[in-house]
């Protein structure tokens, strides 16, 4: 029987379990057993795309030795999966990646489902963030999903290949044109009619979210296995704030 | 007649955030990148042999660095041969001298220039200024950014700041001042326009003795010098006048003839989005009666060979100059060309300038950072220079030198030792979670930075690994 392991990502852990136990929900629904290495922490994309290779090798490093022996290891988040598959390596001086797949690869690819039984009755824009689609080349693997949600109308998002704006330390290293970009997005979201706007990462869902309801724009942000979690028996629900 | 300089530029961000607030410039921008982004796509769907194009184009110039010594003094020899007399320049200032003193030898005070990269990075202009010497833009955009005593804002088209209005304001305050004045009824429409740029010029081609021009190949089998032009003003600077001086970046080198059925396709569709630029010039040394009778070339070198030492940063020497990473970038398009505080302004010159001046000044240091790393510009560039990994390759060069990131560094490393060791993990995720709030841990200023434009997310009651300990176990 293949093992399979969660990578929930640092950031997913502390700012969005809700994402995390979505994935979990999903996968266990689909009849996968998922393991959760609890001594896991962060890929140290942070720290490499910064500026300090130095300090994100011993995460590279730390993640291979946590997640050894697992023939999968599921990552709900384009950005950091793209980061272990093509950086962890290069950073560990060589040898084959580990075996990750963002969440909709796993789907898509391993189980090889395209209907996951989920439910949400909203109108919904997807936002192909840009590490999951230039780097991961995720393709129409997270439209197919969503198109395949009863109840859901999927609508386009103009300029959707347009970077949010978030890019990590940018986002803080140059916050008029994170914002500016940030702007821009939100505003093609309000555009697109969507309820939600939908993507594979968090940390670009918190920049484009955090710009919205800055502005009190009409849109809200959510991760994508928030949506394929959701059942007409379990329902999506906001989190009360 | 010297035009801005980029001396004592602010950093980028300092400079991006005026320029993100200049909504007629944003306007002017937006509109540009993007007509010239989409008809770029549809110019490359085209062909089906694309990507094989785009490989071909980065191994033939990976080959040519790979075997710079070589193919430069077989380039050197083939000119001589044909009557052309090599010059060479280790940076900026000798190449600038040896250009004045090549002019100052014809005995002429004025000259006439084609549109080229080269001379902008090298600030010939001004250099011949201080030595007397009138040096003309004869490419449209570039007689705007001059007749402006402006700087370039882009690689291909150095006026798209400008809007018709401005082009018009511009040219009926400074025509004057530099030969053949605007008619005063003149309009802001692009004949109109157009007609003045030519009238103006005209005179300027017909009694230049000297021009001055860079080179987009130089093709080392033959000696041959290749210029691609949309005008026509590069066959007139280069042809009526009876000196030529071509200053020439090394990297611009290419082994044979035959290796311009590559970039011949590449540029045109990259930069312009034609299938073929109007005007293609190649010549080699001189003719009889044909041409220029003195032609020199000045091979530049002004941090090249240093760029070509670092093994991640050389790809940068492929660079061919189309600007389809500009027409792409989001941050570019927000922030503007002059940005940048260089004639490479995007992301081609967030990687180059930083290369080919160092990163001493707080600007130069800022320009590793002026991406988000989303990867638009690699996916077009015609030679596949991966920019984001440069940008990030440069930027762990800069965290090494600048003794300005000790409080990040010290942050990056705290980061890695807590998520390196569980126990401090646990303690920094409860201690988040007890006031619901993300700390802002590395400092107030970049809590901030953050928080200016956006809210940040209010954080759970639990962290997902409770959730699953509570569930799971």
């Amino acid at each position: 029987m293949p093992t399979t392991a969660l990578f929930v990502t640092c950031v997913n852990d502390v700012a969005f379990p809700s994402t995390g136990i979505a994935t979990v929900r999903v996968l266990e629904r689909l009849g996968v057993e998922v393991d959760f290495p609890e001594a896991q922490t962060c890929c140290g994309q942070m720290q490499y795309n910064t500026g300090y290779p130095a300090e994100a090798k011993p995460l590279a490093a730390k993640f291979a030795q946590d997640f050894r022996g697992y023939d999968a290891i599921v990552i709900p988040s384009g950005s950091c999966g793209s980061f272990v598959r093509d950086i962890h390596p290069r950073l560990l001086g060589g040898g084959a990646p580990p075996p990750v797949y963002e969440l909709t690869e796993y789907l898509l690819d391993v189980l090889e489902v395209e209907e996951v039984g989920a439910y949400f009755p909203h109108k919904v824009a997807y936002h192909p963030t840009c590490h999951s689609s230039r780097l991961l080349k995720l393709g129409d693997r997270p439209t197919r999903l969503l198109s395949r949600v009863a109840g859901l109308e999927l609508v386009e998002l103009p300029g959707a290949q347009e970077c949010c704006g978030f890019g990590g330390t940018f986002s803080v290293k140059n916050p008029a044109v994170s914002a500016a970009m940030g702007a821009d997005k939100v505003a093609h979201a309000v555009e697109s009619g969507a309820e939600y706007l939908v993507a594979a990462d968090n940390s670009c869902l918190m920049h484009i979210g955090g710009t919205a309801r800055r502005a009190h724009a009409p849109i809200k942000t959510l991760h994508l296995a928030e949506i394929l979690a959701a059942t007409e028996d379990a329902p999506y629900q906001e989190a009360a704030s | 007649m010297s035009g801005g300089t980029y001396l004592g530029m602010p950093s980028f961000p300092a400079a991006a955030r005026i320029a993100t607030q200049n909504t007629q410039l944003r306007a002017n921008l937006t509109r540009a990148t993007h007509t010239i982004r989409d008809k770029r796509a549809k110019a490359v769907t085209e062909l089906e042999d694309w990507s094989e194009l785009r490989e071909a184009g980065k191994a033939i110039k990976d080959h040519t660095l790979r075997n710079l010594d070589t193919y430069l003094v077989q380039l050197e020899t083939k000119v001589t041969e044909a009557g052309g007399h090599v010059h060479w320049a280790r940076d900026a200032a000798e190449a600038n001298r040896i250009v004045a003193d090549l002019i100052k030898a014809t005995g002429e005070t004025e000259v006439v220039k084609v549109k080229s990269m080269a001379t902008q990075e090298i600030g010939l202009n001004d250099a011949l200024a201080a030595e007397g010497i009138a040096a003309y833009e004869t490419d449209l955009a570039e007689l705007i950014v001059q007749l402006g005593d402006d700087l370039p804002s882009h690689i291909l088209v150095p006026a798209i700041h400008r809007n018709r209005t401005e082009i018009r304001d511009i040219f009926r305050a400074n025509m004057a001042r530099y030969g053949r004045p605007a008619p005063d009824e003149l309009t802001d429409t692009p004949a109109e326009l157009a007609e003045a740029a030519r009238l103006h010029l005209r005179e300027k081609f017909l009694r230049a003795k000297v021009a001055v021009s860079g080179a987009n190949f130089m093709v080392a089998e033959t000696g041959t010098l290749v210029v691609l032009e949309s005008e026509g003003n590069g066959r007139m600077c280069l042809t009526l006048p009876e000196t030529l001086i071509s200053v020439v970046g090394i990297e611009k080198i290419i082994p044979t003839t035959r290796d311009l059925e590559v970039f011949l396709q590449l540029l045109p569709r990259s930069s312009t989005a034609e299938r073929m630029n109007p005007y293609t010039n190649m010549w080699t040394g001189t003719t009889e009666g044909d041409g220029p009778a003195n032609f020199h070339l000045v091979l530049l070198d002004n941090g090249r060979t240093d760029t070509l030492a670092d093994e991640v940063g050389r790809q940068a020497l492929r660079c061919i100059r189309c600007s389809a990473c500009l027409n792409v970038c989001p941050v570019y398009e927000r922030a503007g060309g002059h940005a940048y505080g260089s004639a490479y302004p995007g992301p081609i010159g967030a990687i180059l300038t930083p290369q080919l001046r160092g990163t001493s000044t707080e600007l130069d240091a800022s320009l590793p950072y002026a991406s988000s790393l989303c990867g638009a510009c690699y996916e077009v560039c015609p030679v596949a220079i991966d920019i984001p990994e440069v940008l990030v390759h440069l930027r762990a060069r800069v965290t090494e030198q600048e003794p300005g990131h000790r409080a990040e560094r010290a942050a990056m490393k705290a980061a890695t030792y807590a998520m390196t060791h569980p126990a401090t993990y646990r303690a920094a995720e409860t201690a988040a979670l007890a006031t619901r709030r993300i700390q802002p841990t590395i400092a107030p200023m970049v809590a901030k930075a953050w928080t200016d434009s956006r809210d940040l997310p209010e954080l759970p009651k639990q962290t997902f690994r409770k959730w699953w300990k509570e569930t799971h176990r």
